[in-house]
């Protein structure tokens, strides 16, 4: 039914959103902690436990695949509501500190990237992060 | 019967956000293979046109969010509230590769760091060619570089004007706004088209909603990856802003 996938991805959600926030409460922080993130990790790992054990099939993956695919027009909506006559007020120097933020981290990506290809990866399976 | 249209718009909020947002996607679509052959994404057309209509919405309404402070449009806050928004991002990760996740995994946490960091700096930078030599202004604005979030958060906590907060909060609009606009056209020059390089991008840029919409516009298929490591910037800016970088900027000058 696809109403089990919609009510799989709202446990993720509220799961993840919940643990990111107890996260923002132990580090002192006023914000919540992943919680976006910590959902997805949980999608991804309980959605492949649970199509491997055959829970997940047909109508169920629907109640998600909706949800990823209106994702564009929510994010279209997001963007018609963010307070860009308020940014654009801020004046030069609110437009100068964001553009260069913006131009520094777009540079940056090649570089990184060429950083992460030297990396061997491989050799460090210590690590582990929930 | 203005009157009825309005409370039917009104009261069906979300549904009308459903109508105005597919109508608006369809145009944009039109526009992308009319004008453009389809080189320019239609979602990326969409984003632009939904991002000019908040500004047409701010200036008529003086308001804080866009086309929402128009009656009118009002569904549209909650189609693209923080609610939905993040329910459809998680439902993106549904089909992610968890190998590349590992692959790309400790880049994406350096390349928080070297985010958040890069993006204080800029913002620092700025605020003393513009002649602020306090350090609280000074992390303030630097902090608002980071993302909207940080900025205010910072700025709170080490007690800065109301003035230099809505400056901080200015700067991370500015930022989100940019990167969802540039993201499309910059993610070829960048090599920006795989999920690793989308992690680093996430890492980077950091703003949510920025992310969000600068992947929507470039490859639906990069937004888990980007989302995923952008999901952890605001709250290490946050813990980073009015300690560790303040001190330092405490420090310099003094």
């Amino acid at each position: 039914m696809i109403i089990y996938g919609v009510a799989f991805l709202g446990f993720c959600t509220l799961v993840g959103i919940f643990i990111g926030e107890l996260l923002g409460k132990l580090i002192g922080v006023p914000a919540n902690v992943g919680g976006v993130g910590i959902a997805m990790l949980l999608l991804i790992g309980l959605g492949s436990y649970l199509n491997k054990n055959g829970w997940f099939k047909g109508k169920t993956e629907q109640g998600v695949e909706f949800w990823s695919a209106v994702y564009i027009p929510i994010v279209v909506a997001m963007a018609a509501q963010q307070n860009v006559y308020g940014a654009l007020k801020g004046g030069p120097m609110a437009i100068l500190a964001g553009t260069a933020a913006v131009v520094i981290a777009f540079a940056l990506v090649p570089v990184l990237v060429r950083i992460g290809n030297k990396e061997p990866s491989a050799i460090n399976p210590a690590k582990t992060v929930g | 019967m203005y009157e009825s249209m309005m409370k039917v718009i009104t009261g069906y909020g979300l549904i009308s956000g459903f109508l105005i947002v597919g109508v608006t996607m369809w145009v944009s679509y039109w526009i992308s293979n009319t004008f453009t052959k389809g080189r320019l994404h239609g979602s990326a057309i969409a984003i632009l046109l939904g991002l000019l209509l908040s500004y047409v919405g701010g200036a008529l309404t003086g308001g804080q969010k866009g086309v929402v402070d128009i009656p009118l449009l009002s569904g549209i806050g909650l189609l693209g509230g923080a609610m939905l928004r993040d329910f459809a991002i998680v439902a993106t990760a549904f089909g992610v590769s968890v190998d590349e996740l590992k692959r790309a995994g400790f880049v994406g946490v350096l390349a928080l760091f070297v985010g958040v960091g890069t993006s204080f700096i800029a913002g620092v930078a700025v605020a003393m060619a513009f002649g602020y030599t306090d350090a609280v202004s000074l992390t303030t604005i630097g902090a608002g570089a980071v993302t909207y979030i940080v900025g205010p958060v910072t700025g709170a906590a080490i007690g800065a004007s109301s003035e230099v907060m809505a400056l901080s909060i200015a700067a991370g609009l500015i930022k989100a706004i940019l990167v969802m606009v540039m993201t499309p056209f910059v993610a070829p020059l960048i090599g920006l088209n795989n999920p690793r390089s989308a992690v680093i991008f996430g890492g980077l840029m950091g703003t949510s909603s920025g992310v969000a919409g600068g992947l929507a516009a470039t490859d639906p298929k990069l937004v888990p990856y980007g989302c995923l490591t952008a999901a952890f910037y605001t709250a290490l800016g946050c813990l980073l802003g009015p300690s560790l970088l303040y001190l330092i900027i405490r420090g310099i000058v003094g």
